[in-house]
């Protein structure tokens, strides 16, 4: 299924349609836009067609300047099977050429008060957001101190009854159970709930709570970026846990490389305070101080003192 | 291992019918998902299921990983065929 048609784009920037409006369910599969300028001039050899073709005072003023054969020609050339859009923008006239032509390929001819340049940029990042690699990943994600912390884990172990207790403390809940994740830009992840089960808990032996309606509409957010990931996991005697902090463990959601932590959940483990400090913690690291470090630094230089009195 | 199935339920696979399903899938080591329209789940969560909105109709894709994978596809078409929900 496309993610992204011309009629959304028309919903979206409030375009207005003028002619080839049999096409506005074409799928728009790129988030590159064309601004045709050189194809207006005759070369067609490298046109991207299965791009949105923006056309600003520039191009329409040099078209203005051809003689009526090379207008009505470009335009066809313009109009293919594959392209989605055809947006004018400045609010400026459209060529009856570029209507006819449109109208026999049912390519979508839209026009727009913005300037061009505006209006790229905005098609740019709402292309680039639609078109986003997505995932779903079983686990909860929960903002916590303005950190989005995905908790993850197998069934059972505690993932929705932490995010009880955190949403209890005042953090605020994404998603449960079931986070959509967008790769938005490079090392950008996003995370949001399922629109079905948007602000729902469900708590083995209460089921479904709506945490919205219970706690508020502060309970919850719609979307965050996810910063941190901590896998939950039973408590296993043979493995070795992080003791010290030192390393630090990633994990990869789709191209995206995000920080890690296993908990080991035992009975009588505070978790939720536990993902508190963790985001904390993680704040911390990321305006400078880490805490483990600098320990070790001050462990080094108090051996290396030490060595000193056996010289 | 995988396994295809046509929705039969004239509701879908509705709240007690997901529940049904992951309570099965969570007697097993094996991971198990649902897979509906490109998104795939875990089949033992219940807001996952749900948040898919399967209705009738509607093909779905389950796969089984792990030691007991062969047993839990059986258990689930079970379930699946014995309440009437896919085929």
């Amino acid at each position: 299924m496309p993610k992204v048609r011309t009629k959304d784009l028309i919903e979206k920037f409030n375009l207005e349609l003028v002619s080839g409006a049999e096409g506005i369910h074409r799928p728009i599969t790129t988030s590159d836009l064309s601004r045709p300028g050189i194809e207006m001039a005759g070369y067609f050899t490298y046109y991207p067609a299965e791009r949105v073709q923006l056309l600003g005072k520039t191009e329409l003023s040099f078209f203005e300047r051809l003689t009526p054969v090379e207008k009505r020609l470009r335009m066809e050339k313009l109009c293919t099977d594959v392209t989605p859009a055809i947006i004018i923008s400045r609010g400026l006239e459209v060529p009856q050429e570029l209507i006819e032509a449109s109208e026999r390929k049912s390519v979508p001819v839209m026009r727009s008060p913005m300037k061009t340049t505006r209006l790229a940029s905005r098609l740019t990042n709402y292309l680039e957001s639609k078109l986003a690699p997505t995932t779903a990943v079983h686990g909860v994600l929960v903002d916590v101190y303005g950190v989005g912390v995905l908790i993850t884990g197998k069934s059972g172990v505690g993932k929705s009854e932490t995010a009880l207790e955190l949403v209890k403390r005042g953090h605020r809940l994404v998603a449960d159970d079931c986070v959509e994740i967008r790769q938005e830009d490079q090392d950008l992840l996003i995370g949001s709930a399922p629109e079905l089960i948007e602000h729902l808990l469900e708590i083995r032996g209460l089921g479904i709570i709506n945490v919205m309606t219970l706690f508020g509409a502060g309970a919850v957010r719609p979307h965050k970026r996810i910063s941190l990931v901590i896998d939950l996991e039973l408590w296993d005697p043979n493995k070795q846990y992080d003791r010290l902090g030192l390393e630090e463990e990633k994990v990869k959601i789709i191209d995206t490389e995000v920080p890690k932590l296993t908990i080991p959940v035992r009975p009588g483990r505070n978790l939720a305070v536990i993902i508190e400090v963790a985001a904390m913690n993680f704040r911390l690291k990321r305006m400078g101080v880490n805490a483990a470090e600098e320990f070790s630094a001050r462990l080094a230089d108090a051996i290396e003192d030490a060595e000193h009195d056996y010289e | 291992m995988e396994k295809v199935f046509t929705v039969t339920a004239e509701s879908g696979i509705h709240a007690r019918p997901a529940t049904m399903l992951v309570q099965t899938a969570s007697k097993f080591d094996s991971e198990i998902s649902l897979e509906y329209n490109g998104k795939k789940v875990n089949l033992k969560s219940i807001m996952g299921v749900m948040s898919l909105g399967i209705p009738k109709g509607a093909q779905i894709k389950i796969s089984a990983e792990g030691s007991d994978a062969a047993e839990a596809m059986n258990a689930l078409t079970e379930t699946l065929t014995k309440e009437g929900l896919a085929q």
